[in-house]
Protein backbone atom coordinates (compact mmCIF):
# COMPACT_ATOMS: atom_id res chain seq x y z
CA UNK A 1 0.00 0.00 0.00
CA UNK A 2 1.90 2.88 -0.50
CA UNK A 3 2.29 5.47 2.58
CA UNK A 4 -0.22 8.31 3.00
CA UNK A 5 1.21 11.37 2.73
CA UNK A 6 2.45 13.75 5.35
CA UNK A 7 1.52 17.47 5.35
CA UNK A 8 4.31 17.93 8.33
CA UNK A 9 5.98 15.61 10.93
CA UNK A 10 3.16 13.47 12.14
CA UNK A 11 -0.07 14.98 10.08
CA UNK A 12 -1.58 13.10 8.02
CA UNK A 13 -3.14 14.18 4.69
CA UNK A 14 -6.01 11.91 4.73
CA UNK A 15 -8.39 10.73 7.64
CA UNK A 16 -8.70 7.64 9.79
CA UNK A 17 -12.10 6.55 7.51
CA UNK A 18 -10.56 7.62 4.42
CA UNK A 19 -7.14 5.55 5.37
CA UNK A 20 -9.05 2.45 6.57
CA UNK A 21 -11.34 2.76 3.23
CA UNK A 22 -8.01 2.60 1.35
CA UNK A 23 -6.10 0.25 3.11
CA UNK A 24 -9.03 -2.20 2.07
CA UNK A 25 -8.66 -4.48 5.46
CA UNK A 26 -12.45 -3.95 5.19
CA UNK A 27 -12.78 -6.39 1.94
CA UNK A 28 -9.93 -8.99 3.94
CA UNK A 29 -12.55 -9.22 6.99
CA UNK A 30 -14.95 -9.80 5.07
CA UNK A 31 -13.53 -12.51 3.23
CA UNK A 32 -12.64 -14.12 6.60
CA UNK A 33 -15.88 -13.81 7.62
CA UNK A 34 -15.79 -10.65 9.81
CA UNK A 35 -12.53 -11.15 11.81
CA UNK A 36 -9.32 -10.23 10.88
CA UNK A 37 -7.38 -13.50 10.30
CA UNK A 38 -4.99 -14.18 12.80
CA UNK A 39 -1.97 -16.01 12.27
CA UNK A 40 -1.57 -19.30 14.43
CA UNK A 41 1.36 -19.46 17.13
CA UNK A 42 3.97 -21.12 16.28
CA UNK A 43 6.12 -23.61 18.33
CA UNK A 44 8.58 -21.04 18.08
CA UNK A 45 7.09 -18.06 19.07
CA UNK A 46 5.65 -19.90 22.39
CA UNK A 47 8.55 -21.57 23.13
CA UNK A 48 11.13 -18.51 22.25
CA UNK A 49 11.59 -16.64 25.95
CA UNK A 50 10.87 -13.56 26.59
CA UNK A 51 14.09 -12.84 29.05
CA UNK A 52 17.35 -13.31 28.30
CA UNK A 53 19.75 -13.34 31.00
CA UNK A 54 22.73 -10.93 30.05
CA UNK A 55 25.38 -13.65 31.00
CA UNK A 56 25.68 -17.16 29.66
CA UNK A 57 25.32 -18.91 32.81
CA UNK A 58 25.56 -23.08 33.55
CA UNK A 59 23.42 -23.86 36.46
CA UNK A 60 24.59 -25.01 39.18
CA UNK A 61 23.55 -29.07 39.53
CA UNK A 62 23.83 -31.07 42.78
CA UNK A 63 26.48 -33.15 43.18
CA UNK A 64 26.60 -36.78 42.28
CA UNK A 65 29.10 -37.50 43.78
CA UNK A 66 29.14 -40.32 46.16
CA UNK A 67 31.65 -41.00 49.53
CA UNK A 68 33.21 -44.03 49.50
CA UNK A 69 33.16 -46.48 51.80
CA UNK A 70 35.62 -45.97 55.16
CA UNK A 71 38.73 -47.57 54.31
CA UNK A 72 39.91 -50.18 56.78
CA UNK A 73 43.63 -49.70 57.85
CA UNK A 74 45.43 -52.89 56.40
CA UNK A 75 46.89 -54.28 59.95
CA UNK A 76 43.30 -54.37 61.18
CA UNK A 77 41.60 -57.54 60.53
CA UNK A 78 39.18 -59.40 62.21
CA UNK A 79 40.74 -60.91 65.49
CA UNK A 80 43.76 -58.08 65.40
CA UNK A 81 44.08 -56.54 69.67
CA UNK A 82 43.60 -53.04 69.58
CA UNK A 83 44.81 -50.37 71.73
CA UNK A 84 42.22 -47.75 72.50
CA UNK A 85 43.96 -44.30 73.14
CA UNK A 86 40.50 -41.92 73.80
CA UNK A 87 37.73 -42.27 75.67
CA UNK A 88 36.24 -43.85 78.94
CA UNK A 89 38.13 -47.01 77.88
CA UNK A 90 41.61 -45.10 77.09
CA UNK A 91 44.70 -47.90 77.23
CA UNK A 92 42.43 -50.69 77.23
CA UNK A 93 43.54 -53.72 74.93
CA UNK A 94 40.28 -55.19 72.62
CA UNK A 95 39.48 -57.84 70.17
CA UNK A 96 38.25 -56.57 66.65
CA UNK A 97 35.08 -57.88 65.32
CA UNK A 98 34.13 -56.55 62.25
CA UNK A 99 33.79 -52.94 60.56
CA UNK A 100 30.45 -51.92 60.35
CA UNK A 101 28.75 -50.19 57.44
CA UNK A 102 28.85 -47.00 58.90
CA UNK A 103 32.95 -47.23 59.15
CA UNK A 104 33.44 -47.68 62.53
CA UNK A 105 34.86 -50.63 64.19
CA UNK A 106 32.95 -53.19 65.88
CA UNK A 107 34.68 -54.30 69.01
CA UNK A 108 34.51 -56.49 72.35
CA UNK A 109 36.53 -56.45 75.76
CA UNK A 110 35.77 -58.87 75.86
CA UNK A 111 33.30 -57.74 78.95
CA UNK A 112 34.31 -60.30 81.46
CA UNK A 113 37.64 -59.50 80.77
CA UNK A 114 38.41 -56.23 81.02
CA UNK A 115 34.91 -54.19 81.23
CA UNK A 116 34.80 -53.09 77.82
CA UNK A 117 31.58 -54.18 76.06
CA UNK A 118 30.40 -54.91 72.61
CA UNK A 119 31.20 -51.30 71.33
CA UNK A 120 31.43 -49.04 68.13
CA UNK A 121 35.09 -47.23 68.08
CA UNK A 122 36.59 -45.00 65.55
CA UNK A 123 39.37 -46.41 63.48
CA UNK A 124 41.86 -43.36 64.17
CA UNK A 125 41.56 -43.37 68.00
CA UNK A 126 42.91 -47.01 67.56
CA UNK A 127 46.36 -48.55 67.76
CA UNK A 128 46.59 -52.07 65.73
CA UNK A 129 48.87 -54.50 67.53
CA UNK A 130 49.83 -57.42 65.30
CA UNK A 131 48.74 -59.86 67.87
CA UNK A 132 45.52 -61.77 66.75
CA UNK A 133 42.78 -63.81 68.11
CA UNK A 134 40.58 -66.31 66.91
CA UNK A 135 37.71 -65.17 66.36
CA UNK A 136 36.31 -68.32 63.82
CA UNK A 137 33.22 -69.22 66.50
CA UNK A 138 32.39 -65.53 67.02
CA UNK A 139 28.29 -64.34 65.55
CA UNK A 140 28.50 -60.94 65.33
CA UNK A 141 26.41 -61.23 61.75
CA UNK A 142 22.99 -59.90 63.41
CA UNK A 143 25.09 -56.59 65.25
CA UNK A 144 24.87 -53.53 62.82
CA UNK A 145 24.98 -49.43 63.36
CA UNK A 146 20.88 -49.89 64.40
CA UNK A 147 21.60 -51.72 67.00
CA UNK A 148 22.99 -49.22 69.02
CA UNK A 149 20.77 -46.34 67.83
CA UNK A 150 19.62 -44.71 71.10
CA UNK A 151 16.44 -45.19 72.26
CA UNK A 152 14.08 -42.14 71.66
CA UNK A 153 12.88 -40.72 74.75
CA UNK A 154 9.10 -40.20 75.24
CA UNK A 155 8.54 -36.67 76.32
CA UNK A 156 5.91 -37.04 79.16
CA UNK A 157 3.79 -33.48 79.59
CA UNK A 158 4.80 -31.80 82.64
CA UNK A 159 2.89 -29.92 85.24
CA UNK A 160 4.31 -26.30 85.97
CA UNK A 161 5.21 -27.93 89.26
CA UNK A 162 7.07 -30.68 87.83
CA UNK A 163 8.99 -28.30 85.53
CA UNK A 164 10.68 -26.93 88.28
CA UNK A 165 11.84 -29.96 90.02
CA UNK A 166 15.07 -31.78 89.15
CA UNK A 167 14.29 -33.95 86.45
CA UNK A 168 14.17 -37.52 87.73
CA UNK A 169 15.75 -39.50 84.66
CA UNK A 170 14.56 -42.54 83.95
CA UNK A 171 17.84 -44.84 85.09
CA UNK A 172 18.47 -46.56 81.53
CA UNK A 173 18.93 -50.12 81.84
CA UNK A 174 20.77 -52.22 79.63
CA UNK A 175 18.33 -54.52 77.67
CA UNK A 176 18.26 -57.36 78.57
CA UNK A 177 19.19 -58.49 74.76
CA UNK A 178 22.10 -56.76 75.11
CA UNK A 179 23.31 -58.19 78.17
CA UNK A 180 22.53 -61.86 76.40
CA UNK A 181 24.34 -60.35 73.24
CA UNK A 182 27.35 -59.65 75.07
CA UNK A 183 27.33 -63.30 76.48
CA UNK A 184 27.17 -65.03 73.25
CA UNK A 185 29.90 -62.93 71.60
CA UNK A 186 32.03 -63.29 74.41
CA UNK A 187 31.38 -66.87 75.03
CA UNK A 188 33.15 -68.42 71.70
CA UNK A 189 36.03 -65.27 72.36
CA UNK A 190 36.95 -65.96 76.01
CA UNK A 191 37.69 -69.88 74.91
CA UNK A 192 40.18 -68.58 71.80
CA UNK A 193 41.77 -66.48 74.42
CA UNK A 194 42.20 -68.65 77.31
CA UNK A 195 44.31 -71.03 74.84
CA UNK A 196 47.06 -68.92 74.63
CA UNK A 197 49.26 -68.17 77.82
CA UNK A 198 49.07 -64.95 79.30
CA UNK A 199 46.44 -63.53 76.51
CA UNK A 200 44.19 -63.01 79.21
CA UNK A 201 46.26 -60.95 81.27
CA UNK A 202 46.92 -58.82 78.40
CA UNK A 203 43.59 -58.23 77.64
CA UNK A 204 43.20 -57.20 81.09
CA UNK A 205 45.99 -54.86 81.16
CA UNK A 206 45.79 -51.15 80.34
CA UNK A 207 49.05 -50.08 77.91
CA UNK A 208 50.67 -46.82 78.64
CA UNK A 209 53.84 -45.05 77.97
CA UNK A 210 56.70 -45.55 80.62
CA UNK A 211 60.08 -43.71 80.91
CA UNK A 212 62.48 -44.15 78.33
CA UNK A 213 59.44 -45.59 75.70
CA UNK A 214 59.60 -44.29 71.95
CA UNK A 215 56.41 -44.57 70.29
CA UNK A 216 57.70 -44.18 66.88
CA UNK A 217 60.64 -47.09 67.46
CA UNK A 218 57.86 -49.25 69.37
CA UNK A 219 56.85 -52.27 67.08
CA UNK A 220 53.00 -52.88 67.89
CA UNK B 1 98.05 -48.98 74.80
CA UNK B 2 98.98 -49.43 70.70
CA UNK B 3 96.35 -50.49 68.43
CA UNK B 4 94.43 -53.51 67.62
CA UNK B 5 92.44 -53.61 65.22
CA UNK B 6 93.87 -52.08 61.75
CA UNK B 7 92.64 -51.37 58.92
CA UNK B 8 93.90 -53.78 56.30
CA UNK B 9 92.30 -55.87 53.42
CA UNK B 10 90.49 -58.84 54.98
CA UNK B 11 89.13 -57.08 58.34
CA UNK B 12 86.18 -57.17 59.46
CA UNK B 13 84.51 -54.30 60.12
CA UNK B 14 80.71 -53.13 61.07
CA UNK B 15 79.15 -49.90 58.95
CA UNK B 16 77.92 -47.81 61.81
CA UNK B 17 76.33 -45.05 59.16
CA UNK B 18 73.99 -44.58 56.00
CA UNK B 19 72.12 -47.27 54.17
CA UNK B 20 74.37 -50.26 55.54
CA UNK B 21 73.59 -49.78 59.07
CA UNK B 22 74.67 -52.29 60.81
CA UNK B 23 75.88 -54.44 58.19
CA UNK B 24 78.91 -56.53 58.45
CA UNK B 25 81.29 -55.98 55.62
CA UNK B 26 85.06 -56.91 54.86
CA UNK B 27 87.62 -54.62 53.63
CA UNK B 28 88.70 -55.79 50.65
CA UNK B 29 91.01 -52.84 49.45
CA UNK B 30 92.18 -49.47 50.64
CA UNK B 31 91.56 -46.28 47.76
CA UNK B 32 93.39 -43.73 49.61
CA UNK B 33 93.60 -42.30 52.85
CA UNK B 34 89.54 -41.75 53.95
CA UNK B 35 88.01 -44.29 52.03
CA UNK B 36 88.12 -48.35 51.89
CA UNK B 37 86.44 -50.99 49.01
CA UNK B 38 83.98 -52.63 51.11
CA UNK B 39 82.34 -55.96 49.95
CA UNK B 40 79.79 -58.77 51.89
CA UNK B 41 78.14 -61.81 50.34
CA UNK B 42 75.06 -60.00 50.20
CA UNK B 43 75.56 -56.66 48.63
CA UNK B 44 77.48 -54.74 45.63
CA UNK B 45 81.16 -54.14 46.44
CA UNK B 46 81.43 -50.56 47.10
CA UNK B 47 83.51 -48.03 48.39
CA UNK B 48 82.69 -46.16 51.87
CA UNK B 49 84.63 -43.75 54.66
CA UNK B 50 86.93 -45.18 56.94
CA UNK B 51 84.91 -43.06 59.59
CA UNK B 52 81.88 -44.85 58.58
CA UNK B 53 83.18 -48.20 59.72
CA UNK B 54 83.49 -49.61 63.17
CA UNK B 55 86.52 -52.18 62.94
CA UNK B 56 85.81 -55.56 64.58
CA UNK B 57 88.38 -58.22 66.30
CA UNK B 58 88.03 -60.60 62.80
CA UNK B 59 90.37 -61.00 59.86
CA UNK B 60 89.93 -62.73 57.41
CA UNK B 61 92.53 -64.28 54.89
CA UNK B 62 91.81 -62.69 51.09
CA UNK B 63 93.86 -61.29 48.51
CA UNK B 64 93.44 -57.95 47.03
CA UNK B 65 89.85 -57.92 45.52
CA UNK B 66 89.11 -60.74 45.77
CA UNK B 67 85.85 -62.58 43.54
CA UNK B 68 82.84 -62.37 45.17
CA UNK B 69 82.75 -67.00 45.37
CA UNK B 70 85.87 -66.25 46.76
CA UNK B 71 85.21 -63.93 49.29
CA UNK B 72 82.34 -65.61 50.40
CA UNK B 73 84.53 -69.24 50.71
CA UNK B 74 87.23 -67.12 52.99
CA UNK B 75 84.71 -65.99 54.86
CA UNK B 76 83.44 -69.54 55.50
CA UNK B 77 86.23 -71.23 56.32
CA UNK B 78 87.20 -68.33 58.74
CA UNK B 79 83.55 -69.08 60.57
CA UNK B 80 83.00 -65.17 60.35
CA UNK B 81 79.17 -65.69 61.12
CA UNK B 82 79.85 -67.78 64.19
CA UNK B 83 82.56 -65.71 65.82
CA UNK B 84 80.91 -62.43 65.19
CA UNK B 85 77.41 -64.38 66.76
CA UNK B 86 79.48 -65.07 69.50
CA UNK B 87 81.12 -62.12 70.31
CA UNK B 88 80.00 -60.09 73.35
CA UNK B 89 79.49 -57.52 70.59
CA UNK B 90 77.60 -59.24 68.02
CA UNK B 91 75.39 -60.63 71.31
CA UNK B 92 74.71 -56.87 72.20
CA UNK B 93 73.55 -56.23 68.68
CA UNK B 94 71.42 -59.20 68.54
CA UNK B 95 69.65 -58.30 71.61
CA UNK B 96 69.01 -55.02 70.89
CA UNK B 97 68.01 -56.22 67.32
CA UNK B 98 65.40 -58.43 68.94
CA UNK B 99 64.44 -56.07 71.87
CA UNK B 100 63.53 -53.42 69.35
CA UNK B 101 61.44 -56.23 66.85
CA UNK B 102 59.14 -57.01 70.30
CA UNK B 103 55.51 -56.70 69.54
CA UNK B 104 53.32 -54.89 72.30
CA UNK B 105 52.38 -58.71 73.84
CA UNK B 106 55.91 -59.39 73.43
CA UNK B 107 56.66 -56.49 75.98
CA UNK B 108 53.89 -57.38 78.22
CA UNK B 109 55.06 -61.06 78.72
CA UNK B 110 58.78 -59.85 78.97
CA UNK B 111 57.01 -57.27 81.90
CA UNK B 112 55.68 -60.24 83.56
CA UNK B 113 59.16 -62.29 83.41
CA UNK B 114 60.86 -59.46 84.86
CA UNK B 115 58.17 -59.44 87.89
CA UNK B 116 58.61 -63.30 88.10
CA UNK B 117 62.20 -63.30 88.33
CA UNK B 118 62.40 -60.54 90.73
CA UNK B 119 60.25 -62.45 92.65
CA UNK B 120 62.10 -65.65 92.73
CA UNK B 121 65.40 -63.47 93.30
CA UNK B 122 63.89 -61.81 96.33
CA UNK B 123 62.87 -64.86 97.58
CA UNK B 124 65.98 -66.72 97.42
CA UNK B 125 67.99 -63.19 98.98
CA UNK B 126 65.37 -63.65 102.11
CA UNK B 127 66.03 -66.91 102.43
CA UNK B 128 69.44 -66.47 102.27
CA UNK B 129 69.40 -63.50 105.43
CA UNK B 130 67.31 -65.56 107.00
CA UNK B 131 70.12 -68.29 107.42
CA UNK B 132 73.02 -65.11 107.76
CA UNK B 133 70.84 -63.41 110.59
CA UNK B 134 70.45 -66.77 112.96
Amino acid sequence: MAPTSKLSQGIKKASRSHTYHRRGLWAIKAKHGGAFPKAEKTDAAAAAPKFYPADDVKPRQPSTRKPNPTKLRSSITPGTVLILLAGRFMGKRVVFLKQLKSGLLLVTGPFKINGVPIRRVNQAYVIATSTKVDISGVDVEKINDKYFARDKKKKAKKTEGELFETEKEATKDLPEFKKEDQKAVDAALIKAIEAVPDLKTYLGARFSLRDGDKPHEMVF
Amino acid sequence: MPFKRFVEIGRVALVNYGKDYGRLVVIVDVVDQNRALIDAPDMVRCQINFKRLSLTDIKIDIKRVPKKTTLIKAMEDADVKNKWENSSWGKKLIVQKRRASLNDFDRFKVMLARIKRGGAIRQELAKLKKVAAA
